[in-house]
């Protein structure tokens, strides 16, 4: 069946055919001509499908059947900590206490979700070991841009404006460039050395009175500790700079290092990642920032604070850069990570953090007699390994990606960090059993095998997948981005 | 220590450190310096059981008034819609919502495919040539389209109607300001855009224009004559629709805009306190290349058979890295399904009809606040809002309302000094007569 070609909802559309059950109309009825202007009512219906409720839920099922999530197999995509979506956050998020209230509601009426609101961001500044955290922004990139503009406000109210430099390692996330750039700031890249890790001299090179803030990922994108954080944090505060922790590595230190310990002056966390989001096949995430005291002022308003026993949200911050995104956050997801917190409690999640980083060690030190490892070394909660053996014999490491589809897996990320060649990066995660990393573990060992004897196999891959490979090239040259009959 | 989101057995741990070639789980934590190590456990509360923690949450949200239990009259953006009961049981499939980004085109065909769908139903609505896979939410998302026109026309300066919803505007500005771009504010009259002031105020320096249409008063924008206007110096034209209310109202695509925004909440997305809810964007073809965020396309395999993958990524954050022109890279898919399945649960004549109950509720509604004797200010065609003044304060008549069980409109003084005790009321299909009746007689009351 799912071999099949897919049809589309709108090629099962049947004239007369309907899916919806409205209010009875109950209330007398004008002509819209006598209340709307002619030339804005609607000449011709939007064509959207015409289906029975049947109908939708079969489509749909097909169509999820056609989507590997967590739930149907091992995720290790690096970076993106693709952990087990408890059950429990989706019930808690589904009641109609948390789902069907109203940002305008008056704070009286609202109370139970400003606790939460609240008590979520106590837990997420005592996590981090900063001095506030605002739960506006609606993503990590979003958190990242934030954190930016605030840096960016810090600076300016200090009459300081000539800081327009943000210094990016060559590993690091492909968003932290492009949100210094959307907040009016420039990027200036700071090398790695040969350990994987921020070259301490290319830093002091890169560093100066231009400086408004370095991003650091800790640990990094290699999955590597940067053990000269405290080094690091100095020089670019010596040099008046701030330095932002982009939180998407959490899941490898918690109950380990603090951001708020380690010099960082802003941190955004992604939600969706460490806290169990979900991810939702791409969105909605929540990316919190956190800051310490001096940059309090310039956070996004409102701020839930507690006045005597009651949540209130305070929009007097005459210094805040603004609103970042209408209303308060994404709510619906930190109510899921509030959950998830309070399901873990603080030794569940140091557990978390310890089990994923064995998981990940145990892993890396089981394939690196197959595959190159180019930084040898304890890794945190992910690791990197690059095909450029592989390569050698014709096999690429996209073809090890899909040549793994065929296994019932989802790949690693692939080509990332830009600083390893032919890269594969690995995040096992806490919540997979040494059972899942074994047989995975093993069809990484039988590619690397079948590399070496029958290329072919792993360079036609997959051969078990709905589709076979597409074609990317057609797609951008001529774009087909919308169904026409 | 056990949990139930926790395999490793203590066996387990003792192989694996085994295999790592580590005695102690701590070694594998040795890079991080003592001076920044974290001693002990975090101190925040202790983990609950799921029966525990349910039970404390479940009360938590008791002390919420919940739209369910309450009749509600509050719009602004958000609203309280009917929400196919299907829509939940399609994005409840774990398939869906525990995968992230379809970066494997082969094993996300589903999600890929979804998304597709929902880009073409919100052309189908917008009049649009090309819409994306979703944004944050509506807010951001005509910051978004503010910053593409400035990108685009290479001019730096933004023309804003205060007929906007307030915290769009707040959201735009706090963008604009992270790109050097100015945002000069357009007054309202009558409870539209001043045509007259905008004529004032537009020169060949703006880089867009942008209105919301049905505007944040529910008054329908003359699109036709402020599109003249717009395009009169080359500016973009950008428009803020509900979707929904493009079920009934001639689409902005057909009226000359360049860019269509919103938010697809009112399409199966609960109000959950403001968010997560559904972002989107569209465009003219012209614009395709330049649209942020993700775009899926249709293609083929090597064996010639259809599929999708996410395409033109060349304009996104993670290959242009500091050369983007926006920098997000998500959407927000889960909602964008929810979305998808409601628009077609609701089909071609739901939409329609959903819309219409809407422009007829909200009718009745006016009518019947007149015959009261209420002014309904800024009156003229709308959608499913419309402002009444209030002869007693917004906060004493907000208070008698919420005991009889009724969330009252929005409190319009608070986002406009000039419009104090004035009460944006939002009707939508689920107000049955009874309850419009009721919110009448209990303003009325007031009112003698």
């Amino acid at each position: 069946m799912n071999n099949q070609d897919q049809s589309l909802i709108f090629e099962i559309s049947t004239p007369g055919r309907i899916g919806y059950s409205l209010p009875e109309m109950d209330v007398t009825e004008v002509s819209l001509d006598d209340i709307l202007p002619a030339e804005y009512i609607r000449a011709e219906e939007a064509e959207l499908p015409e289906v029975s409720e049947l109908d939708i839920m079969r489509h749909y099922t097909a169509l999820s059947k056609r989507n590997h999530g967590v739930d149907s197999g091992f995720y290790p995509l690096g970076s993106c900590t693709m952990k087990y979506n408890p059950k429990i956050n989706e019930n808690v998020a589904r009641l109609n206490g948390f789902a069907h209230i109203h940002p305008y509601q008056e704070a009286k009426t609202v109370q139970g979700a400003l606790e939460l609101m609240y008590d979520l961001q106590e837990h997420l500044i005592e996590i981090t070991g900063m001095d506030q955290v605002t739960l506006q922004p609606a993503a990590g990139a979003h958190g990242e841009w934030t954190g930016l503009m605030m840096i960016r406000a810090y600076h300016e109210a200090n009459g300081d404006t000539g800081r327009t430099k943000v210094i990016v390692p060559d590993s690091a996330h492909g968003t932290n460039p492009a949100s210094a750039t959307v907040a009016g700031l420039e990027t200036v890249t700071v090398k790695s050395d040969e350990n994987g890790l921020v070259d301490l001299d290319d830093l002091k090179r890169v560093v100066g009175a231009d400086t408004a803030a370095l991003m650091l990922t800790n640990p990094n994108t290699l999955g590597l500790f940067e053990e000269s954080i405290l080094d690091i944090a100095k020089i670019v505060h010596d040099a008046g700079g701030k330095v932002y922790y982009d939180g998407a590595n959490l899941n490898a230190v918690l109950s380990k290092a603090r951001p708020g310990d380690m010099g960082f002056d802003v941190v955004h966390l992604n939600l969706h990642k460490t806290f169990t989001g979900p991810h939702g096949g791409g969105g909605p995430g929540s990316g919190p920032v956190g800051v310490k005291e001096d940059l309090i002022p310039f956070l996004p308003k409102p701020i839930v604070t507690k006045q005597g026993d009651q949540y209130v949200l305070d929009y007097d911050r005459p210094q805040s850069i603004g609103r970042v995104k209408p209303y308060y956050g994404n709510f619906g997801i930190n109510v899921r990570a509030y959950t998830y917190i309070r399901s873990m409690g603080p030794d569940g999640l140091k557990a978390v953090t310890e089990n994923a980083v064995i998981n990940a060690n145990y892993m890396m030190r089981r394939l690196a007699p197959f595959y190159d490892l180019p930084y040898d070394r304890h890794c945190k909660h992910e690791f990197v390994l690059s095909g450029r053996r592989q390569k050698k014999l014709g096999v690429r490491t996209l073809d090890i990606a899909k040549r793994l589809l065929d296994f019932g897996y989802h790949p690693p990320t692939i080509y990332f960090p830009l600083n390893v060649e032919e890269g594969m990066m690995i995040e096992p995660t806490e919540t997979e059993s040494k059972e899942t990393l074994d047989a995975f573990i093993d069809a990484m060992i039988q590619i690397a095998k079948e590399a070496e004897e029958s290329p072919e196999i792993v360079q036609e891959a997959p051969h078990t997948t709905v589709v076979k490979r597409l074609d990317e090239t057609l797609a951008a040259r001529k774009p087909v981005l919308r169904y026409q009959k | 220590m056990k949990h139930r989101y926790l395999p490793m057995t203590e066996q387990d741990q003792k192989e694996m450190l085994s295999a790592i070639g580590v005695s102690k789980v701590d070694e594998l934590f040795s890079d991080i310096p003592e001076s920044v190590r974290f001693q002990g456990e975090y101190n925040i509360k202790q983990a609950k059981s799921e029966p525990a923690l349910l039970k404390e949450l479940t009360k938590l949200a008791g002390r919420n008034a919940d739209l369910k239990s309450y009749s509600s009259f509050l719009g602004a953006g958000v609203y309280d819609h009917y929400a196919p009961i299907i829509v939940d049981h399609v994005i409840a499939r774990s398939e869906f919502y525990t995968a992230y980004t379809p970066y494997q085109p082969e094993i996300s065909q589903g999600e890929l495919q979804a998304i597709f769908e929902f880009q073409t139903m919100i052309t189908e609505l917008t009049g649009m040539d090309v819409a994306n896979s979703s944004m944050y939410d509506g807010g951001t998302a005509l910051a978004e389209a503010a910053m593409l026109s400035a990108g685009q026309t290479r001019r730096k300066k933004i023309l804003l109607s205060t007929t906007v919803h307030p915290e769009a505007r707040d959201v735009v500005k706090t963008y604009a300001k992270g790109q050097h771009v100015e945002v000069i504010e357009v007054p309202y009259k009558d409870g539209v855009t001043d045509v007259a002031a905008l004529k004032e105020l537009i020169t060949d320096e703006v880089a867009g224009v942008i209105v919301q249409y049905p505007n944040f008063f529910g008054r329908i924008e003359p699109l036709k004559e402020i599109e003249e206007i717009v395009h009169s110096v080359k500016s973009m034209f950008i428009v803020s629709s509900n979707p929904l209310a493009l079920g009934a109202l001639t689409p902005p695509g057909q009226l000359g805009a360049d860019i269509v925004t919103g938010d697809a909440q009112p399409f199966g997305i609960p109000s959950s306190f403001g968010g997560p809810h559904c972002g989107y964007f569209a465009v003219t073809n012209k614009l395709v290349r330049k649209v942020p965020g993700r775009l899926v396309g249709q293609t083929v395999d090597e064996n010639g058979k259809r599929g999708f993958v996410l395409t033109l990524q060349a304009r996104e954050q993670h290959i242009r890295r500091d050369k983007a022109t926006s920098n997000i890279c998500s959407n927000q898919a889960l909602n964008a399904l929810a979305a998808s399945v409601a628009m077609t649960a609701l089909g071609k004549k739901g939409v329609k009809e959903m819309a219409v109950q809407n422009i007829q509720k909200a009718h009745y509604a006016k009518q019947v606040l007149k015959q009261k004797g209420f002014e309904v200010v800024f009156d003229g065609p709308s959608f499913n809002e419309f402002v009444v003044k209030l002869p007693a304060s917004y906060q004493e008549t907000n208070d008698r309302l919420f005991e009889q069980g009724i969330i009252g409109g929005y409190d319009l003084g608070s986002s406009y000094p000039e419009l104090q005790n004035h009460m944006l009321v939002a009707v939508t299909e689920l107000r049955t007569k009874e309850e419009i009746d009721a919110f009448a007689n209990e303003l009325g009351d007031h009112h003698e």
